[in-house]
């Protein structure tokens, strides 16, 4: 099992590298997105309205975590994966509108996503679920939220800062493979 | 003893609460160490990770997992218990506070407008399930429920003839076509018997039995047994990376059904299997296990 350190702005080639099995250490900066946050999102890039920071650079994270306010700053408290196959119905739009390269959650994603990975050049990471006190330990900083007030703590869109986070394991890549799929078949 | 009070069950509901959030039961851990024993590869990684979360969690007194569940509650409560009447307030309150000061997640949205409460509170919500019984003591237990898992509940309404045989089968396929989604190793809380409303709240309440505990029952507990065995024949395994270790445990528990029905419910817990219970009386003592 390949051991690999990856830093955002993730770079093409260091998506092209990555095959079902790998495992990632991602440092830099990610922001998370439940359901309503992607429907949030799509609509705002439909009507022809600015996005407040560059999707494209960041890694797009599955994740509704618990947060605490301390001193007038953001705390992450508590921040595991949600359920990724929610989201199934936006993501392919998502990815194609926003030129996410990796999407972290947990329980992997269908054959559309997977059909866009490929077609975007992206991929799916596996976080432990319900490992969300190991994950808060690698996010150093909130650098900011977004839709807070209208969604909510866990639908709001957290911009983290994070040092090794991880051990992600990939399990959809750019080349059309899944783990989802071979356990199928 | 320590003078009972509504402020000091509302405290110790607090501390079971936080303690809930922040460290698995005992039975939980020993159960999940030695499924990394068993586990190599991809299925090994997650349960280090788990574990190490474990560890980070407990020390670090912050919630296991960013779901932090709804929050349910089953009470045996002693008829003669002082404070009966103002439990439900009570424990209402403890929630609000919990979800400031532990932080939780607030967990609460209305089905209709999306609108999260914001406190862990709202229609039905924090759930209690009450079951009067005799004396003076009054136990709750504490059972913080997450989403991903319970989102993989069933319900099956089966031919009484075939009920035994075809449960199994229908547990086994739901279980495999879940995969990694309850997070497991998830315990399955099967309810059989009574009626559709009556085999889910006996499948959730089953889920309050230690992992490793078996039923009474000789027959109900060689039926626990052979569906463990045959779960972690599928070869889901942690987080449906695949391996042996599919369910920790599985808790049934039954009641009479109708001639004509052979009701069964399943509810999964992921392997963060959060639950405390405290025990009071009209003495003052308070005990939490």
């Amino acid at each position: 099992m390949k051991k690999i350190y990856l830093e955002t702005p993730l770079s093409t080639k260091d998506i092209k590298d990555l095959t079902v099995g790998d495992i990632v250490f991602l440092s830099g900066k990610i922001f998370t997105a439940r359901d309503e946050t992607h429907k949030k999102m799509l609509e705002l890039k439909k009507k022809g309205k600015k996005i407040p920071f560059n999707p494209k650079e960041l890694v797009l994270f599955h994740c509704g975590p618990v947060t605490r306010k301390e001193k007038n700053k953001w705390v992450i408290v508590s921040a595991g994966p949600t359920t990724s196959i929610r989201m199934e119905s936006f993501e392919s739009e998502f990815l194609s509108l926003f030129g996410v390269k990796m999407i972290i959650g947990k329980g992997g994603m269908g054959k559309e996503t997977l059909k866009t990975l490929k077609k975007t050049g992206a991929v799916y990471a596996h976080f432990t679920g319900g490992a969300g006190a190991l994950a808060a330990k690698s996010i150093k900083k909130v650098e900011d939220v977004y839709f807070l007030e209208e969604l909510g703590i866990p639908e709001a869109l957290w911009i983290l800062k994070v040092e090794n986070f991880g051990p992600l394991i990939v399990t959809m890549d750019a080349k059309g493979n899944s783990f989802y799929e071979k356990k199928k078949t | 003893m320590a003078k009972i009070s509504k402020r000091n069950i509302e405290e110790m509901l607090m501390e079971a609460i936080e303690k809930a959030e922040t460290e698995l039961p005992k039975d939980v851990v020993k159960a999940l160490r030695k499924a990394k024993e068993v586990e190599k590869g991809l299925a090994r990684i997650q349960l280090e990770a788990i574990l190490e979360n474990i560890k980070i969690a407990s020390k670090q007194n912050i919630p296991m997992c960013q779901d932090t569940g709804i929050m349910t509650f089953y009470i045996e409560a002693g008829i003669e218990f002082k404070y009966l009447v103002d439990l439900k307030k009570i424990i209402k309150n403890a929630v609000k506070r919990a979800t400031v000061e532990i932080p939780l997640r607030p967990n609460t949205a209305n089905p209709f407008t999306g609108e999260n409460s914001g406190d862990n509170t709202g229609m039905h919500i924090p759930y209690i399930n009450w079951n009067i019984v005799n004396g003076s003591e009054c136990t709750i237990h504490i059972l913080p429920k997450g989403g991903g898992s319970e989102n993989m509940s069933a319900l099956w309404m089966l031919n009484p003839g075939e009920g035994l045989v075809e449960l199994k089968k229908l547990i086994v396929e739901q279980i495999t076509n879940a995969g990694g989604k309850p997070c497991p190793p998830t315990i399955a809380g099967i309810g059989i018997g009574g009626g559709a409303d009556i085999c889910m709240q006996l499948a959730k309440k089953a889920l309050l039995r230690r992992v490793g505990e078996r039923h009474k029952e000789k027959q109900v507990a060689k039926t626990e047994r052979e569906l463990i065995k045959l779960i972690n024949k599928t070869g889901v395994g942690p987080m449906g990376m695949g391996g042996k270790t599919t369910v920790l445990d599985v808790h049934i528990e039954y009641a009479h059904r109708h001639p004509a029905s052979f009701p069964v419910g399943m509810v999964l817990q992921c392997w963060a299997h959060r639950r405390k219970t405290i025990k009071i009386d009209n003495n003052g003592s308070i005990k939490l296990t």
